[in-house]
């Protein structure tokens, strides 16, 4: 026990990442796939939603940002739980067949990320200046334009919106837990593998998963990062 | 530097996106999806010695047309789950809850296909001195020592099944189980009964930081024993209080949406084959150097032996597996 399993569970990291073991290439690619998916869906909503917030007034408006502030930190399993019940064949969206599935697993962790996503697209864009959007109206821009323009000047704010929203995805355990229950070849996830093999007491394989899970992140935002230094 | 503003960039990223998700889904719907998907839904105990994936892959192979998913839950929270129609049968080992399954409507059929005994697993030095007793002799020295400080109980406290055998092995020691829980150690602040609210890996870990005794089931016991995750020594063996038997329910066709009653009732006529019944006799010898469920059926060639009498009083339901009224399309299942 102690530094010998967590260094011997580096050590399988590493052999398991050179031999592309492919149980855990399958389940890697499985995680990678749902949070990606939830991104996108997240994003179709959160996009839109965030620009709304920012450029409109409407009554109701400080309400919205509230609940999408609060929302933030919903525990997994809360969330996992009510969307279970919605989600399961006796519930009132059973016929849409998502329990255990990774399409259920993606639309959980998408009503997951959101409010963070429009959480911090909100604050990106309004910390740009005031004058700025009113700039851009006056030179003529449709409301469209405008948009883009908003969008687009504060674009690291949204891409940090859109890697945190990803990253929460990825590594969240509630909500695959519950809304995927761990099948093995079907739902199975890094975070789900690693809290099943952490059960059975295999804590060499489990943080051999989590070093792997670790990798990911770190590459990940070191790409995107790399993305954002080298385009100015 | 300002962020994005370069529109190759971020299309770049969008085309990496795209053709991630695009290919997830060409894989995600390319494989042949043909078969049908018999969802089971399972305790731990089996789940995590892996007994439960050399069976998927003996049935799979003999039924082709077949996918089978394990979901692994506590045996509460199984039975939940086949109850929402979320689960075409279950397998598990806890008959009163089993019985209420069945009761209710929810579930027909059962089955009846292995048994063990759980095992009371302490610090080697033995400190109570309850090696070699009978299991209710052992709970009530237990009892006695812990408010001197020289033992100490850990307790799934997890509503598993584990935990209800647990509790109605205090049951029939005739000490209250309330009580005990409120007990401190002598010149101290401390319970001697300590409720972990955890797993049965988790649970046995805790007991060994703690020096500690706790009931557990020989599989989750060996495997950590095995992975050298714990020092415990089994001190208390088999007894009649301490049976433990694995059941197989199909979920009733007429509540269950799922309709995988014909699936469901070839992996029971499965679990009670020659095939799985011989390959339980050694499952488990080569790893943990113990066998960890033996089958149920060669046992009833023998029906005066001790082992078929304590199962039918324990495990039986008016003195059968399943009483006549509770099967459904049976065939000759029970012949």
């Amino acid at each position: 026990m102690g530094w010998q399993t967590i260094v011997a569970g580096l050590a399988e990291a590493f052999r398991l990442i050179i031999s592309l073991d492919k149980t855990v290439l399958e389940i890697t690619v499985r995680s990678l796939y749902t949070a990606i998916l939830a991104t996108l869906l997240a994003s179709i909503v959160g996009l839109p939603l965030s620009i709304f917030i920012t450029m409109k007034e409407f009554p109701g408006k400080r309400g919205l940002k509230f609940f999408f502030n609060s929302m933030v930190g919903i525990p997994t399993v809360t969330l996992g739980l009510f969307l279970y019940s919605l989600f399961s064949r006796s519930g009132p969206l059973g016929t849409l067949s998502l329990l255990y599935t990774v399409r259920g697993v993606s639309v959980g962790q998408a009503i997951l990320i959101l409010p963070i996503m429009v959480t911090f697209i909100v604050s990106a864009i309004e910390s740009k200046d005031q004058e700025l959007r009113d700039l851009v109206r006056t030179l003529g821009a449709s409301e469209y334009e405008t948009s883009i323009a908003v969008v687009r000047e504060a674009y690291s704010g949204v891409s940090l919106a859109l890697v945190s929203s990803f990253n929460r995805a990825f590594a969240e355990l509630g909500i695959a837990t519950m809304l995927g229950a761990n099948i093995s070849g079907i739902t199975r996830v890094l975070t789900t593998a690693i809290a099943l093999e952490t059960s059975k007491g295999e804590l060499g394989l489990s943080f051999a998963l989590s070093f792997i899970l670790l990798f990911v992140v770190l590459a990940l935002n070191y790409f995107i990062n790399w993305l954002q230094g080298g385009s100015s | 530097m300002s962020g994005f503003n370069n529109q190759k960039t971020i299309m770049i990223v969008g085309a990496i996106l795209v053709i991630i998700v695009a290919g997830g889904l060409y894989w995600n719907y390319s494989r042949p999806d043909e078969k049908e998907h018999l969802i089971v839904s399972t305790t731990t105990s089996l789940y995590e010695t892996g007994v439960l994936d050399a069976l998927k892959i003996r049935f799979e192979s003999n039924y082709p047309e077949y996918n089978v998913s394990f979901i692994s839950q506590g045996t509460g929270l199984a039975i939940e789950t086949a109850k929402n129609g979320d689960a075409d049968m279950i397998l598990v080992h806890s008959p009163s809850q089993e019985r209420g399954f069945m009761e209710t409507g929810y579930g027909v059929n059962r089955k009846t296909f292995a048994y063990n005994f759980f095992i009371i697993v302490g610090p080697e030095s033995d400190p109570a001195g309850i090696a070699g007793m009978d299991p209710l002799d052992a709970l009530m020295t237990i009892a006695e020592k812990g408010v001197t400080g020289e033992a100490i109980w850990v307790s799934r406290g997890d509503n598993s099944g584990t935990h209800s055998k647990e509790k109605s092995l205090w049951a029939a020691t005739g000490l209250d189980l309330e009580s005990l829980k409120a007990e401190k150690i002598e010149d101290s602040n401390d319970p001697w009964y300590i409720e972990a609210g955890a797993g049965m890996t988790a649970t046995l870990n805790l007991a060994n930081e703690k020096n500690a005794y706790t009931l557990t089931d020989v599989a989750t016991y060996l495997k950590n024993y095995a992975n050298g995750n714990i020092e415990l020594k089994k001190v208390v063996d088999s007894g009649q209080a301490t049976l433990n038997v694995y059941s197989a329910i199909v979920c009733n066709p007429d509540e269950n949406p799922r309709g995988m009653f014909e699936g469901s009732m070839l992996f029971l006529g499965f679990l009670v084959s020659d095939e799985v019944q011989t390959m339980l006799v050694d499952y488990g010898q080569a790893e943990f150097g113990s066998t960890l469920f033996k089958p149920w059926i060669p046992e009833l060639d023998n029906p005066d032996s001790d082992i078929v009498q304590w199962v039918e009083d324990f495990a039986y339901i008016d003195g059968s597996e399943c009483p006549q009224m509770y099967r459904h399309q049976a065939g000759d299942l029970y012949q």
